[in-house]
């Protein structure tokens, strides 16, 4: 049957060649419809219920998006005339800036003072205003004493300021909103470095940071797809001895990327950093394939046949594995629809698309070209088997040795998968050589982060905001998270409330305290409200029938259990100290990534338990012996193992990139089971040989093929450690890392345990 | 009606629009307006604030209101707040003025203070909603530059569109488009442009009732915010014309004794 095949596709070689490439061509023109995520709520699905309680408190109150500008004065100093001058204007000019909503800053903040019986409340500086060395003092008094201002936007030691801006994208245009925020506010930069050249501007926030994703991603295009493909060109160029396989491969490779990015923009999927890398992915996969089929295509021309000959019985040959393995690839990355990350369940199909277009492909263009690509005869490796041959006699001859060596470094390594703690420090999914993770850094060392946790607490009735039991409530919780080392800012209401009270007490010091009564601080509270400008109103921190207010916790940047932690004893301290109204759990982006990895662990389990049942039973199947198909199982998931293992010794941090990786990388490790024991089983079912002499079998036929993928696939991925998006380089590193472990334990552990498990069966026969 | 009165609406009105530029015709309605309007003395209503967030959660606020009409300059008022309770008994006496900041004072009967309001800011949310106290306060002719767009129908009325900027420097717009009926200059739709010249909310006036023959009041004003969601529905009772108030009900000194 595969003959026939074989001669149809030889025969109607134009034919194949134009139908690839308009199939290729109709499947690649909906790469046009592809578009890029650069918003950081896609690595949440719909359904996650801490994005959905994060949505809720930012209806209740206000959006939390924002752009932050860090202002860095060379002389070390904000609270200059010239400095001063520079954050007014700035401050005025972000009005401007596109969706925005609110500006923040020390020269716009409010700031409140008696005046006999009058209450002002007024811009802290004003843009025209003339600033004497005494007046300076004073603004700068003032904006490091403000519990709201500092470590917010002012630093400490006044070296640094911020000036934030609200933002509130309208979501119509998803693809070009963000841009066009950024696009302004880089501009604005500009234009503030020319006009005060003395100031050093960065930019951080989640705007940013969305805007981040894209760029991390046409950083990978730059930098890794070129460098990838020029690699595997000369490693090709090597490995099949010839332009013209070399060529033909590469259309293979390129063509599934092109089609499956292209069906991927026909159903719509948005590209995110981890989805992207499926770019890198495909072709590493799918080269295995073509280099198969060409390897016994060359060999049997080496060997004397005829070009339609020697295709003829290569694909006789290849036909059954590469199908094989395709479907065992496929379903391990079709495993990742179970992550709850929507971005790793799109890399899934996009890459399971690209296999099985290129499995596809490798049977009907790869041979069709090359029946009309010049070949020549070219000799193939002699030297480098003996090596293998080598090898074989070590395991053999050492073989309980060798069982027991690697049983030991299996369980030593295993040992130390505890060690792996989850951490998702979403800004450190990017790479320093990304301008947004250098910002980000630098504000979170200087000035303030992006790890904040939001409260909503609840009075439990109308206007009980103002109630003085919920104040001091609410006040004692903002006090004990400044207690704890992990907190840099606590922004609550309460401090609002004992400014005003100190005001309305002729700025009486010993009056800096919560109002006594009920309605006072109601009044106090309409009092102020009524003078606050525009966009600078109470309305993000108290809710619209003043029963709740937020409160903002900024955090140091810090592993995101150390976040958890936090939030644990903070709910402890609710249940202890606080009323019932009061317990809501926190709720953030950062509290979202804090729960990412966990959840996508634990949905990830079942997804590559599934893919393991179908795998084995494949495996069962092809092999048609229940005993090897469960031996086969120990080398397939071991390699994981031993690299979540190593993982915990070397880094010990593990996220939401790696939760998707044994999953995988189950697909892939398993090809070379698939080889090296199909090998073995016909050489001791066809040949009648015992497990010793099967074995050198295996070693010799396939060896050198299976050395030979896995450093492709670990080359492949290892490229995608240089990316500058984390999530993707610790996956490739990951992902590499039980590629090479997987070739270790085939040549190690399952010939070692096929000779020592694999003796009762021949008994019996 | 009489054939040759219309033949000279017909003849006169282009020639009227021709002999004003935009601004001139924009400026002229209002100033039209603020006549059609004068004269009531003074007026005394009560107001329910209905607040809106975009989970659709609602509080309200009842305010009575008091307005003297001052000629030559912005009206005095006083609103009395009667719910939240918390803050039952409060009272605001504004003097509004063209340019300059009005003058602004709160009684505080939590600690029987008053206590002048020192801010230039008028573009805040009144009460937590999405009123500004700039959109409720006395509407001068000074406090806009005005431009006549064009004429066209607002649902069973014929409206000027007219597009105002605020003069005041403080303000919290950008500019404003406002609908107003050609028959008795009723305000039928404002929409409000931030300081970036985004749509920001819109304000719909209904239920017009006439008091005195001659005075329109809106029984209902919905203002929307499209960049936050949220919304503010205004319900007017009550609304009594030339109640005899005089200038002592506008006093701060007896801002206390409001009731």
């Amino acid at each position: 049957m595969v003959k026939n095949y074989a001669e149809w596709i030889i025969r109607h070689k134009w034919l194949v060649i134009l139908i690839s490439l308009l199939v290729v061509g109709a499947l690649g023109s909906g790469a046009r419809l592809l578009t890029f995520t650069n918003d950081y709520r896609a690595f949440f699905s719909k359904e996650n219920p801490q994005l959905l309680a994060f949505e809720n408190l930012q209806d209740t109150y206000a959006k939390n998006d924002n752009v932050m500008f860090i202002l860095v004065p060379e002389d070390g100093n904000v609270f200059t005339e010239q400095t001063l001058r520079a954050i007014a204007w700035l401050t005025e000019e972000s009005w401007q800036t596109p969706f925005s909503t609110r500006v923040d800053s020390i020269t716009n903040y409010q700031h409140t003072y008696a005046e006999g019986d009058d209450l002002i409340v007024e811009d802290l500086v004003f843009a025209d205003e003339e600033l004497s060395a005494e007046r300076l003092a004073q603004v700068r008094e003032i904006a490091i004493n403000e519990p709201l201002l500092v470590n917010r936007l002012i630093s400490p030691s006044g070296h640094v300021t911020g000036i934030n801006i609200t933002i509130e994208l309208k979501g119509e245009d998803p693809q070009a909103e963000n841009p066009q925020v950024v696009g302004f506010i880089r501009d604005l930069r500009q234009e503030f470095k020319q006009k005060f050249p003395g100031i050093e501007v960065k930019l951080t926030g989640i705007i940013m940071m969305n805007r981040a994703f894209p760029e991390a991603q046409q950083y990978d295009m730059q930098h890794l797809v070129p460098f990838m493909f020029l690699a595997f060109f000369v490693m090709l160029f090597f490995w099949v001895k010839g332009l013209s396989g070399t060529f033909a491969t590469f259309l293979v490779i390129i063509f599934s990327n092109i089609g499956a990015l292209g069906i991927a923009g026909y159903i719509g999927i948005a590209l995110t950093p981890p989805s992207f890398s499926s770019i890198l992915i495909i072709p590493t996969m799918s080269i295995a394939h073509s280099v198969h089929i060409l390897m016994n295509f060359l060999i049997a021309i080496h060997h004397g046949e005829s070009k339609h000959e020697a295709m003829v019985d290569s694909l006789r040959i290849n036909m059954q594995p590469v199908f094989l393995t395709t479907v065992t690839t496929g379903i391990g990355f079709l495993s990742l629809n179970f992550s709850d990350a929507p971005p790793f369940r799109d890399l899934g199909n996009i890459v399971a698309m690209g296999v099985v277009i290129a499995w596809l492909l490798s049977i009907t263009l790869l041979p069709a070209l090359m029946m009309i690509l010049p070949v020549k005869e070219k000799v193939i490796e002699t030297r480098s088997s003996k090596l293998m041959v080598a090898l074989a006699e070590f395991v053999i001859a050492r073989r309980k040795t060798v069982l027991v060596v690697m049983g030991l470094i299996v369980i030593m390594l295993i040992s130390f998968i505890p060690r792996n703690e989850l951490n998702d420090e979403f800004t450190k999914y990017f790479d320093t050589e990304i301008e947004f993770r250098r910002d980000a850094d630098f504000a979170s060392d200087n000035l303030s982060g992006l790890y904040l946790v939001d409260y909503s607490l609840e009075s439990g009735e109308t206007g009980g905001v103002s109630n003085p039991d919920f104040l001091q409530n609410v006040e004692d919780f903002a006090n004990w998270f400044r207690d704890q080392p992990e907190v840099i800012h606590v922004n609550v209401l309460t401090d609002i409330f004992k400014r005003l009270n100190r005001n309305m007490h002729a700025d009486d010091d010993s009056m800096y305290s919560l109002p006594e009564q009920r309605d006072l601080a109601a009044q106090y509270l309409l009092l102020y409200e009524m003078s606050l400008p525009y966009g600078l109103d109470l309305n993000n921190q108290i809710n619209v029938d003043k029963s709740s207010t937020r409160m903002t916790v900024m955090l140091y940047n810090m592993s995101t259990s150390k976040v958890l932690a936090l939030e644990d004893r903070a709910q402890q301290w609710l249940r202890d100290n606080a009323p019932a109204s009061m317990h809501n759990e926190g709720a953030s982006p950062t509290i979202m990534f804090s729960h990412i990895g966990y959840r996508n662990i634990r949905a990830m389990l079942l997804g590559t338990t599934i893919a393991l049942v179908l795998i084995s039973m494949i495996l069962i199947f092809a092999l048609r012996s229940w005993r090897i198909g469960l031996i086969s199982l120990i080398p397939n998931l071991v390699p994981a193992g031993m690299a979540f293992g190593l993982w915990g010794m070397a880094v010990g941090q593990v996220g939401l990139a790696l939760s998707v990786v044994t999953g995988m990388t189950l697909g892939i490790v398993v090809d070379d089971t698939v080889h090296f024991l199909s090998k073995y089983l016909r050489a001791r079912r066809e040949k009648g040989l015992d497990a010793q002499d099967a074995t050198r079998y295996a070693f010799r036929t396939v060896g050198l093929a299976l050395v030979a993928t896995s450093i492709v696939l670990a080359f492949g991925f290892m490229i995608l450690t240089q990316s500058a998006f984390t999530l993707n380089s610790d996956m490739g590193l990951m992902t590499a890392t039980t590629i090479m472990f997987a070739i270790i334990a085939d040549f190690t552990l399952l010939p070692a345990l096929l000779m020592a498990l694999d003796k009762k069966e021949r008994k019996h026969e | 009606m009489n054939k040759r009165l219309v033949l000279a609406i017909l003849l006169g009105l282009p020639m009227l629009a021709q002999a004003q530029t935009p601004e001139e015709k924009g400026l002229q309605i209002a100033k039209d307006a603020d006549a059609f309007d004068s004269g009531f003395v003074d007026f005394t209503a009560d107001m329910v604030m209905t607040l809106k967030n975009k989970k659709g959660q609602t509080s309200s606020r009842q305010i009575r209101i008091r307005t003297l009409e001052v000629q030559g300059d912005g009206d005095k008022s006083l609103s009395i707040f009667d719910e939240p309770a918390d803050v039952k008994g409060t009272a605001m006496l504004t003097y509004s003025h063209g340019l300059e900041p009005d003058d602004q004072w709160l009684y505080l009967p939590a600690i029987k203070r008053v206590k002048r309001i020192s801010s230039r800011n008028k573009s805040g949310p009144f009460m937590g909603s999405e009123f500004a106290f700039e959109d409720l306060g006395s509407q001068e002719v000074e406090k806009y530059t005005y431009k006549w767009l064009r004429d066209e129908p607002c649902g069973e009325f014929e409206c000027y569109l007219i597009e105002r900027v605020p003069a005041y420097k403080f303000s919290g717009y950008k500019r404003q488009l406002v609908w107003m009926d050609k028959e008795a200059y009723r305000l039928m739709r404002v929409e409000y442009f931030d300081r970036k010249n985004e749509p920001l909310k819109t304000l719909v006036a209904t239920d017009y009732q006439q008091y005195l023959d001659r005075y329109w009041r809106a029984g209902k004003m919905e203002m929307t915010n499209h960049q936050n969601g949220k919304s503010t529905t205004l319900d007017w009772n009550n609304y009594q014309f030339k109640t005899g108030l005089t200038d002592n009900d506008f006093k701060s000194q007896t801002l206390k004794r409001a009731r």
